[in-house]
C-alpha cells in the first residue's frame, strides 16, 4: 500500500486516497472551438507510461483535496506531491 | 505406548503440564511446548500422512514452516481446520489431528496404488491427460483430481473465530529473533528507536535455542533470554513471538499475521484467534534466518529423513529423539552439531560426509567423542517404506560422478544437510534485485529497494561473531538514522567453533540399472525425473518449468526445494544458477488463514450500514428494508399478511388517491456557497441556471465529459450565494467529488464552496392528493396555496417549533412536497406527518411504491441512467441548453450521438395487460428468429401500474422515437419468457404533468 503525502495533511495510507489518472491532461476552456482530435484526446487518450507519471489524487477521506504525485509507475516511487494548483 | 523417544531432563518444554491429544483417533500424551511434531516423533510415530501425487508415506522432515510435509487436519475448539502445519502447531490439551491426502487410512492407502503406476504421472501429467473429450472434465478427471489430491477439507460452517486488524507505525522493524535480530534489536531500542521484533516461533531465540556457542560468559540461549527480558522492560519496544511477517509491500508496509489463540484449546474472551498487522516501519531490519536444504538421493522421501537441522531442534528444545540410531548425511560442518548432541546423549551415530578430507574444529570435536566419520560418502538411497529400516551408502569417487560398492547398514533415520539457504523472501519482494553468492550457491539480498536492511544468516552470514559485530553496527547504523542518538554498544566476546568450507556437492548419481525416485519438491511429489523432462520437452524459462511441474507450488512455497531444482535445471543446462535465475518471490511467506485477512469485516460489519434518523420508526412499523448502497431504506411496510406486491400496491394506489410519505433522508445533499455559485452551476448543469430566482428549485441534469449523463436532481436557491442541491442516493459520493474536481483544478478561478450536507437532514416526502391539506394543518402560518408555494418554490417555516425547509418538488407525478428538518428532529417530524396525517389516511411508502410511481409517471433513474445513456436517450433533451457550455457539451455532437435513429426511453405494455415483463428482458422483432436475435432494446424498469391495473415497463429502445405503436416481442431466456408487447409513450400516467402543478 502506497504510503502519499498530503501537501495539507502530511504522509497518509493510500486508502485514504481515490484515484485520479493523468495530472498533466488540461480540458479545452468552455466556449472554445476544439476539433474532434482536440476533444477526443481530452476525453480519451492517455499515455500509459513505464515511469514518472504525474497523476491525481484526491485524498477523499482526509481534507478532500485533489493533489498532484509525481510516481513511478514501475517502482511506486513518489517522487513529489504538490497542491491541486500548483505544477510539477 | 509412552513417550519413548523421550530423553530425560532435556528440553525446554514444561513438563510439569501433560497433554492428552488424539492422532488420528488414537489417544497419545506430550507436555505443554510440544508441537504436534514433536509429541508425535516422541511416541515414535513417524508416519503422518500420504504424499500429493503418489500417496507415498510421508513422515516429518522439518521442525518448523520449512516443514514440506507434516499437514494434518485438526479439529480446535469444534471446528475443522486443513492444512494445519504439525511441526507449527503447538500441542494443547484435547487436540485432535487426522492424516489428510490418505484414503481410506494412512497405514493402508488406496491412492498409492499411483506409486506403482507412476509412470502416468510424469510432469505435466495433468495437461497431457486431461485433455480430451471436453465433457469428461466435469464427470471424471475434475472429481479424480479433486479426490486424489489436494490437502485438507475446509469447514463449511461459519467460522465463530473473531480476527481482528491492527495498523502499527514504528522507527524500526525486525523480522526475526535470533542472535542477528536481537543484537539490531537491543542497539536500536537502546537508542530510543521505536521498534517491533517479530519472531514465528513460540520462543524467542532462533538458532541460539539450538547451537553450542557463548556469548560474554553465558550460553547463547541465555544471552537471548537476557536480552529478551531487557527489550519486554522497555516502554519503546513491542515484541510479538508467534508472528510471522508474511510480506514486504509498497513503501516500507510490511503485513505481518499474529497467531494469538491458536496455541490454546479456544480463544478467551475478547481475545482474537488471529491479528493481522498493518505495520508501516520508517526502517526494516530483517533477520529471517536461512533455512537447511536437503542433499538429494533415492527414496529421500521415507519417513525418518530428516534435516540434520531439525533433528538437532526436536532434541534440544523438546528433549525428542527422531531415531535411536541415527545417520547423519552432510556436506558441511553444521551437521555435525547434530551428530555430536547424540552421541553427547548416549546415542551412537554415524557421519557420512561428501567431502574428501576437511578439517576443523567441530570434525576434530567429533572424532573426539568417538564418533564414526565416513569422507567421500553418501546414502544412495533409503530403505523401507512407512519408515527408514537402513541406508545403502557407497564411497564417491574423487570427481563425484561415480559411485562405488553398496553397502547396507542398518539405520532407523537419516538426517541429512546439503548446506544453507537464506531466507531472502522479504528483502525480494521489497524489489530487491537478489545477487548469488557462489561461496555459498545461494541467493542473497543486492542492493537494498526500499528501507529494509538483511543481517546474520539470511544476509548469508553464517558465523556468529561476524553475525553479532555486524548486526549491532547496522543496529546503531539505523537507530542514528532515526533517533539522530549514536549510542554504541560494546560487542560480546563470541566463542563458538570455527567451521571450513562445504562442498558444492547436492544430487547423489543413480546406481546402475536402479531407478528409485529422488524427490525435489516433497510437497508436491516433483523429483529429479521430472525437471529433466520437463527440460527434455522444451521448458527453458524456471517460471516455466515451475509451473509445468509444479516445482515449488505447494503449500510449504519451496522452502527446502527451491535451489536444489534450480542446481538441476543449470546441471541440466550446462548454466550456472545465477543465469537461470530464482522465480519470483510472492506474499504471503507462509499460509495466512482467509479468517485473518477478512478481519473484523464479516457479517454485517462486512460494510458499515447507514440508517436514517426515522429508521426506529420503519422497524416498529413492519418495515421490509432493503440495501440501497450501504443505507437501509423501507422497501414496503408489510400490514398482515401482504406480500411485496400486495403491499407495495397498497400504498402506491393510497398515494394516487390519498396522500403517503417517504423516507427520503438517503438522497445526497451538497450544500453550494459563494458569489460564483451560479456560475458554476450553469458549467455544471446542462440546463441554464443564472435566472434561478431566490426561493426557488429547478430539475437538473449533470454530464461526464463524455457526454453521459451522470446524474440528476433538483437543486434550490436558498439565498443569493447559497444553493441546496440533491443527488441521487448512489451517486452523492461521485458527485462531490465531481464538484471538487472542476473547483479546484479546472475553475480555481470560481469562488464556489462545496459541501456535504446528506447527514445533516432528514427528508420526508409527502405525496397526494390530499398533501396540501396536510401540509397546511402542519404549517398552519404557511401560505400553501399554489400561489403562495408553487411548483419548484421553496420557503423555509416551523414544524410546531422546528425549523423546516419545505420544497414543492415531486418525484412520484402527483401534488407532493418534501419536508426537510435536522437530522436529530427527523423522528419528530416523521411522527408529526404519521399522527396529522391520520384524518387524510396517510399511509409510508417504501422504495418499492416510489418506483411503481415513478415508473408509469415515465421519470427515468438509475435504471435508464446507466452511465450508457446520454440525454435525449433519457428523453432529457429539452434541458440542453444551446445558449451556452457546460460539463460534457463538445460530445454531444459525436457522430453516434446525433444519429436520427438513437435509441430512446419508452413505455412499453404487454398485450395481454396481465404479463409482467421481467427486467433485462430483451425486445425483438421476431421471437422465432435464429440466434443471437437481434436486440432493439431492454427492459430497464418494470411495474404494476396502479393507475390503469396492469403492467408497465420503462425501455430504452432503437429508435425509441418512431416506435411508438409497434408491437414487438420481450425475450427473457433467463425466465424462458416471450412475450408480446407494444410501445407506449414513457409518460405513461399524467402526460400533460398537470398534476404537481395543481
Ligand atoms: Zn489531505
Amino acid at each position: 500500500m502506497l504510503y502519499i503525502f498530503c501537501p495539507h495533511c502530511g504522509l497518509r495510507s493510500q486508502n485514504e486516497f481515490s484515484y485520479g489518472g493523468d495530472a498533466t491532461v488540461k480540458r479545452p476552456a468552455l466556449n472554445k472551438e476544439v476539433s474532434d482530435e482536440q476533444w477526443n484526446n481530452f476525453v480519451y487518450n492517455r499515455k500509459s507510461p513505464r515511469g514518472k507519471h504525474v497523476e491525481l489524487w484526491q485524498h477523499i477521506s482526509g481534507c478532500r483535496q485533489w493533489i498532484k504525485v509525481q510516481r513511478d509507475t514501475v517502482t511506486h516511487e513518489i517522487f513529489k506531491t504538490v497542491e491541486a494548483n500548483k505544477e510539477i | 505406548m509412552g513417550q519413548n523417544f523421550r530423553l530425560a531432563n532435556l528440553g525446554l518444554i514444561n513438563r510439569d503440564k501433560k497433554i492428552s491429544f488424539k492422532f488420528n483417533g488414537k489417544k497419545y500424551f506430550g507436555f505443554e511446548g510440544d508441537t504436534i511434531a514433536s509429541a508425535l516423533l516422541a511416541n515414535g510415530i513417524h508416519l503422518v500422512g500420504r504424499s500429493f501425487k503418489y500417496h507415498r508415506p510421508r513422515g516429518f522432515f522439518g521442525a518448523g514452516v520449512d516443514e514440506p510435509y507434516a499437514i494434518v487436519q485438526m479439529v480446535r475448539n469444534k471446528e475443522t481446520e486443513p492444512n494445519v502445519r504439525a511441526t507449527e502447531q503447538e500441542l494443547f490439551e484435547g487436540l485432535d489431528a487426522k492424516s489428510v491426502n490418505c484414503w481410506p487410512s494412512v497405514n493402508f492407502d488406496i491412492g498409492a496404488i499411483n506409486n506403482f503406476f507412476n509412470k502416468f504421472l510424469p510432469a505435466g501429467f495433468y495437461y497431457k491427460t486431461f485433455m480430451w473429450p471436453k465433457s469428461f472434465w466435469y464427470r471424471v478427471y475434475e472429481p479424480f483430481i479433486r479426490k486424489a489430491a489436494g490437502f485438507g477439507v475446509a469447514s463449511t460452517k461459519y467460522d465463530s473465530e473473531r480476527y481482528e486488524h491492527k495498523y502499527e507505525y514504528c522507527d524500526l522493524l525486525i523480522t526475526g529473533s535470533g542472535p542477528a535480530g536481537l543484537a539490531g534489536a537491543y542497539t536500536a531500542a537502546k537508542s530510543g528507536a521505536r521498534i517491533i521484533l517479530a519472531e514465528e516461533k513460540p520462543r524467542f531465540g532462533g538458532s541460539l535455542l539450538t547451537s553450542d556457542v557463548n556469548i560474554g560468559n553465558q550460553s547463547g540461549k541465555d544471552w537471548a533470554d537476557k536480552i529478551i527480558a531487557e527489550l519486554k522492560e522497555m516502554p519503546n519496544v513491542t515484541i510479538k513471538n508467534r508472528a510471522q511477517v508474511f510480506g514486504y509491500y509498497d513503501h516500507n508496509m510490511l503485513v505481518m499475521s499474529e497467531k494469538v489463540s491458536d496455541h490454546l484449546p479456544k480463544s478467551k474472551k475478547f481475545t482474537p484467534k488471529q491479528r493481522l498487522w498493518y505495520v508501516r516501519a520508517k526502517e526494516v531490519l530483517i533477520s529471517s534466518g536461512s533455512i537447511e536444504r536437503p542433499i538429494v538421493f533415492g527414496n529421500n522421501d521415507t519417513p525418518g529423513v530428516v534435516l540434520a537441522s531439525a533433528a538437532k531442534e526436536y532434541l534440544k528444545v523438546y528433549g525428542v529423539l527422531v531415531g535411536k540410531k541415527p545417520l547423519v548425511f552432510t556436506n558441511n560442518d553444521s551437521a555435525y552439531e547434530t551428530a555430536i548432541e547424540f552421541k553427547k546423549y548416549g546415542i551412537d551415530v554415524i557421519v557420512l560426509d561428501t567431502r574428501i578430507n576437511p578439517k576443523s574444529e567441530i570434525i576434530e570435536e567429533a572424532k573426539d567423542l568417538g564418533i564414526e566419520i565416513k569422507f567421500s560418502h553418501v546414502v544412495v538411497a533409503a530403505n523401507g517404506y512407512k519408515k527408514v529400516k537402513s541406508a545403502q551408502i557407497s564411497k564417491l569417487s574423487d570427481n563425484k560422478k561415480d559411485l562405488g560398492k553398496i553397502e547396507i547398514i542398518k539405520c532407523d533415520c537419516i538426517c541429512v544437510s546439503g548446506f544453507w539457504t537464506p531466507t531472502i523472501h522479504l528483502s525480494s519482494q521489497s524489489g530487491n534485485k537478489t545477487k548469488f553468492d557462489e561461496k555459498i550457491d545461494a541467493f542473497v539480498p543486492g542492493t537494498s529497494k526500499q528501507n529494509e536492511t538483511t543481517i546474520g544468516s539470511a544476509n548469508g552470514i553464517f558465523n556468529l561473531e561476524e553475525t553479532l559485530k555486524k548486526s549491532f553496527e547496522k543496529g546503531q547504523e539505523l537507530a542514528k538514522k532515526i533517533t539522530n542518538n549514536d549510542l554504541k554498544i560494546s560487542v560480546p566476546q563470541v566463542s563458538e567453533k570455527k567451521s571450513t568450507n562445504h562442498d558444492k556437492f547436492w544430487c547423489v548419481p543413480l546406481p546402475d540399472k536402479k531407478n528409485y525416485k529422488r524427490f525435489l519438491d516433497f510437497q508436491n511429489d516433483v523429483t529429479v525425473s521430472d525437471i529433466e523432462l520437463a527440460l527434455r520437452e522444451g521448458y527453458r524459462s524456471i517460471e516455466h518449468v515451475k509451473r509445468y511441474t509444479t516445482l515449488g507450488m505447494a503449500t510449504d512455497q519451496g522452502k527446502t526445494s527451491n535451489l536444489n531444482g534450480l542446481q538441476l535445471v543449470s546441471d541440466v543446462e550446462n548454466k550456472v544458477v545465477p543465469s537461470v535465475g530464482h522465480t519470483t518471490f510472492r506474499p504471503p511467506y507462509t499460509p495466512v488463514s482467509i479468517g485473518a485477512i477478512v478481519g473484523r469485516e464479516v457479517g454485517k460489519h462486512s460494510k458499515p450500514t447507514r440508517k436514517s434518523p426515522m429508521h426506529s420508526w420503519h422497524e416498529k412499523n413492519n418495515a421490509i428494508f432493503v440495501d440501497a448502497g450501504i443505507w437501509l431504506r423501507p422497501r414496503y411496510y408489510k400490514k398482515g399478511n401482504e406480500d411485496l406486491f400486495e403491499a407495495s400496491k397498497r400504498e402506491a394506489e393510497n398515494v394516487r388517491k390519498n396522500v403517503g410519505v417517504c423516507d427520503v433522508t438517503t438522497l445526497g445533499k451538497i450544500d453550494i456557497k459563494g458569489p460564483d455559485a451560479a456560475e458554476f452551476l450553469n458549467r455544471v448543469y446542462t440546463n441554464a441556471w443564472l435566472k434561478l430566482p431566490v426561493g426557488k428549485a429547478r430539475y437538473g441534469v449533470m454530464l461526464r465529459e463524455d457526454g453521459i449523463v451522470m446524474d440528476d436532481g433538483t437543486t434550490t436557491r436558498i439565498s443569493e450565494n447559497h444553493y441546496h442541491m440533491t443527488t441521487t442516493t448512489a451517486q452523492a459520493a461521485n458527485v462531490l467529488s465531481h464538484l471538487e474536481y472542476y473547483l479546484q483544478l479546472v475553475w480555481p478561478d470560481l469562488n464556489v464552496n462545496v459541501v456535504s450536507t446528506t447527514e445533516q437532514w432528514a427528508g420526508a416526502a409527502i405525496a397526494g392528493p390530499k398533501s396540501r391539506d396536510l401540509l397546511q394543518k402542519l404549517f398552519p402560518d404557511l401560505d400553501t396555496s399554489n400561489d403562495g408555494l408553487p411548483f419548484m418554490g421553496y420557503v423555509e417555516s416551523k414544524l410546531f417549533g422546528v425549523t423546516a425547509k419545505i420544497f414543492r418538488i415531486s418525484f412520484s407525478g402527483e401534488l407532493a412536497y418534501e419536508v426537510n428538518v435536522e437530522s436529530d428532529n427527523g423522528n419528530y417530524m416523521w411522527e408529526k406527518i404519521m399522527d396529522i396525517g391520520k384524518e387524510f389516511k396517510i399511509q409510508p411508502y417504501g422504495t418499492e411504491a416510489l418506483s411503481t410511481l415513478r415508473i408509469e409517471m415515465g421519470h427515468v433513474a438509475g435504471t435508464e441512467l446507466d452511465g450508457r445513456t446520454i440525454p435525449y436517450d433519457n428523453g432529457l433533451d429539452g434541458l440542453v441548453s444551446k445558449n451556452k457550455d457546460f460539463i460534457g457539451k463538445r460530445s454531444l455532437n459525436r457522430k453516434a450521438f446525433i444519429a436520427t435513429n438513437r435509441q430512446k426511453v419508452v413505455g412499453v405494455v404487454p398485450l395481454d395487460k396481465k404479463t409482467s415483463i421481467p427486467e433485462g428482458s430483451h425486445l425483438v422483432v421476431d421471437e422465432n428468429a435464429k440466434l443471437p436475435n437481434p436486440k432493439l432494446g431492454h427492459i430497464s424498469a418494470s411495474c404494476w401500474s396502479v393507475e390503469y391495473n396492469n403492467p408497465f415497463s420503462l425501455a430504452i429502445l432503437k429508435d425509441g422515437k418512431n416506435m411508438i405503436g409497434k408491437k414487438l416481442f420481450a425475450l427473457s431466456p433467463l425466465k424462458n419468457k416471450s412475450i408480446p408487447v407494444e410501445i407506449v409513450s414513457s409518460h405513461y400516467v399524467d402526460p400533460k404533468g398537470e398534476r404537481v402543478r395543481s
